[in-house]
């Protein structure tokens, strides 16, 4: 009789719910997952390595398109890094503002986490509904930084500008016309603050809608109950962060243990799981999103009190507004130099780390001296979750693997840097 | 010269039935993605024509114009056959399905039969198309479709019995009026064999391996399972069977338990409402292939053992169960037995 070889499987790079350029060579005993070997590197760009040949403020740029679905993110954690080794603290509103965007940041990812995982086991209508509320949060993305993706709006020092005062509002176009146009501009007549404010009013019941689909759904619980179970002791073992160690209940949230920006100003809840698996992840994610929903609504507040400068009043760092580069040679040289030269950092090393929605994304920053850091290193928390695919999936089915992937919230921006 | 006109007379039944079956595809096409569409807060096709009313024709020779790749390693001829073989029994199961009292193509005398047998071969199309790709992706999908076909082929059976034993009989058009009563919607078969009825529609959604059924798919696991290396028109000739067969198991699940043509209010109330008309008989398949298209919106996917779980644990003991009921039923005359 013939030897019974396993079957080796090619899942990705081009696969569905591969979530980018995922290869996962999977060794299986029918449909039961024996081994699986992630393979990365697909979507290196040497983010690190070009960051040293360029100053500082250049490679903020780059930090967006790490994790691309939470860009700014990585953005705090890399300018907080700068911050830290210039000994320069943002004025508080400007932390404000950027607590306000890691939120925003933080229910963009969920969204997109939740459809993609949703699709991925077959639910597609939630990846529509949930991009309808990115399509909200996208638009003040937009409005404060001019694009939607890749921002590029935390600055060393502060933010590049403080909020708009208006809205950009939907044109009439054979798309959005009619009571529809009407609608979405419903929002949009005030200030930005007045549109997120009739945001987190609404978002509450639309995260109910997503779980009126999906928490209760036996189907959806068949498939994340007992699935991809990750014990806490394990989940320390592998250098897990964000939502995949929460959601085995290790109550760990820089946000509350190392608080920065201005965190501490508001109150928040961190809401763990039990027994981590997929479901426990899915709804620790979900009450993520209304708990960010809350900090959203409570910087509202506070910066509708609290005008004030959003960027240190130090040229050395920031540059000077433009009205007074033109008629002050000072800030005329100050511009200059900050434009082509940048600035100087200290001499040391830093650390600096921020909650980022997938979990602790970290910069870690060699200066020389120089105006370009000597080395950059980037902690992704995706890549320690990713590392860990083997052992979560072992003995799972193939469905399971998509369940696993799903959840681990991978994006190849970040885990190829 | 008689028996030229005969079969020339059947050819133009047949044509009668499959030019408005493939028709009323193209537009469930449509109508699938534009209710999708409409549930998921986006437009649909909606450029092609008036209301994207052309699109699935545009599809049609988008599809027709593709080149029809075979794999080096696929088995040619078994590779070309699939298709064929999933296709023709969608379509042949039509022959014996009545539109209204005394129109079908044939109407024999042991139709449930022959529409079990024919919804079962189709399996072989699938599990034919995943062996011949000589694909691995495809290959899974082939596995699990034929497992799936196979246990829900006995739920789906067994509730078929229960049809059989509450009318007693196997041919269609007499299974409808057996259903026919003065009590309007309520002495149809859906209420005595309620059970039966939703083991039934679920089987059907498995067996058309439909979401949340699809795991021979599987389209964010195996990509799209048995038919992954198929294009153009073979791919086509795939989705028209599968189609096909959802079209098929609405107008069956209107048969056998909604009261075919029967009016929801016979026997209440007169006039043309209260009447048998194949209007209603239409109305209820579309219904159910609504229904089709809503599950596919709203649920997840099953994992291809639940699905297997399902199946053997909970359908099979059911119907089981409910044929006995309705034995019992119909030897208590509560049940009337037809004609």
């Amino acid at each position: 009789m013939a030897e019974i070889r396993n079957y080796t499987m090619n899942f990705g790079p081009q696969h569905p719910a591969a979530h980018g350029v995922l290869r996962l060579v999977l060794e299986l005993d029918g449909e039961t997952i024996i081994r699986a070997d992630p393979h990365v590197g697909l979507l290196h760009r040497g983010t690190e390595k070009l960051a040293e040949s360029k100053p500082y403020n250049q490679s903020i740029g780059y930090m967006d398109r790490l994790d691309y679905v939470s860009m700014m993110c990585n953005e705090h954690a890399y300018v907080r890094a700068i911050e830290r080794l210039l000994g320069c603290e943002p004025p508080p509103r400007a932390q404000v503002i950027r607590t306000l965007f890691d939120e925003i940041t933080r229910v963009l990812n969920h969204l997109m986490w939740l459809g993609s995982n949703a699709l991925d086991l077959g639910a597609m209508t939630l990846f529509l509904y949930a991009f309808r509320e990115r399509e909200e949060l996208m638009d003040c993305y937009e409005a404060v930084s001019g694009a939607r993706l890749h921002a590029t709006y935390y600055r060393p020092g502060g933010v590049y500008r403080d909020l708009p005062e208006r809205m950009p509002q939907y044109k009439e176009s054979p798309w959005t016309k009619g009571a529809d146009l009407k609608r979405r501009n419903e929002w949009r007549q005030g200030s930005m603050l007045d549109f997120l404010e009739a945001f987190c009013a609404d978002f509450p019941k639309r995260v109910d809608e997503y779980e009126t689909l999906l928490t209760d759904n036996r189907i959806w619980k068949q498939r994340t109950v007992n699935i991809g179970v990750i014990a806490p002791e394990m989940a320390l073992r592998w250098g897990m962060t964000g939502p995949m160690l929460r959601g085995s209940g290790v109550a760990w949230d820089l946000r509350k243990k190392q608080p920065y920006a201005a965190y501490d100003k508001f109150e928040f809840d961190v809401p763990v799981g039990v027994n981590g698996d997929c479901y426990d992840r899915y709804l620790v994610r979900v009450e993520e999103m209304r708990q960010s929903n809350r900090i959203m609504k409570q910087c509202v507040d506070w910066l509708r009190k609290n005008p004030g400068d959003v960027m240190v009043r130090n040229f050395k760092v920031a540059p000077p507004s433009r009205m007074e580069m033109k008629d002050d040679m000072e800030a005329l040289i100050h511009h200059f130099k900050l434009f082509t030269e940048g600035y100087s950092v200290p001499a040391g090393e830093v650390y600096c780390a921020v909650e980022a929605p997938k979990g602790e994304f970290g910069a870690y920053l060699i200066s020389d001296g120089a105006n370009k850091p000597f080395r950059v290193k980037l902690r992704a928390p995706g890549f320690a979750h990713l590392s860990a695919m083997d052992e979560i999936v072992r003995g799972h089915m193939l469905p399971d693997v998509v369940a696993v992937i799903g959840t681990l919230d991978i994006v190849f921006g970040e885990i190829d840097r | 010269m008689d028996d030229l006109l005969l079969v020339a007379w059947t050819l133009l039944k047949v044509l009668l039935i499959t030019i408005p079956l493939i028709l009323s595809v193209a537009f469930y096409t449509l109508a699938e993605r534009r209710v999708i569409g409409y549930m998921q807060v986006r437009m649909g096709p909606m450029h092609i024509g008036p209301w994207g009313l052309l699109q699935p024709f545009a599809d049609v020779f988008k599809m027709l114009f593709k080149e029809l790749v075979v794999p080096t390693n696929a088995d040619r001829f078994l590779y070309v056959l699939a298709p064929l073989l999933a296709l023709a029994p969608a379509f042949a199961a039509w022959a014996v399905v009545p539109f209204d009292q005394g129109i079908a193509l044939s109407q024999i005398d042991a139709g449930l039969l022959y529409l079990l047998a024919m919804t079962s071969l189709g399996v072989y199309g699938v599990i034919l198309a995943g062996w011949a790709s000589n694909s691995k992706y495809a290959f899974l999908g082939a596995m699990r479709s034929a497992a799936q076909i196979v246990s829900y082929e006995i739920a789906m059976g067994f509730a078929l019995v229960g049809v059989l034993i509450a009318a007693g009989s196997l041919n269609l058009e007499k299974i409808v009026m057996a259903q026919s009563g003065n009590l309007g919607f309520l002495e149809w078969f859906w209420l005595p064999l309620l059970p039966l009825f939703l083991v039934y529609l679920i089987s059907g959604v498995a067996e058309t391996n439909r979401a949340p059924f699809d795991v021979a798919e599987g389209e964010s696991e195996i990509v799209a399972g048995f038919h992954v290396e198929y294009s153009g028109s073979a791919f086509a000739v795939f989705f028209l069977a599968e189609y096909a067969n959802m079209i098929l198991i609405s107008f069956l699940t209107a048969l056998l338990f909604m009261g075919g043509w029967l009016s929801p209010f016979q026997g209440l109330i007169g006039g043309p409402l209260g009447a048998p008309s194949p209007i209603w008989l239409l109305a209820k398949a579309v219904f159910f292939m609504f229904c089709f298209l809503w599950f596919r919106a709203t649920f997840p996917r099953y994992r291809y053992d639940q699905i297997m779980r399902l199946g053997w644990k909970i359908f099979i003991p059911i119907t089981i169960v409910w044929i006995a009921v309705a034995a019992v039923l119909v030897v208590m005359g509560v049940l009337e037995r037809g004609a």
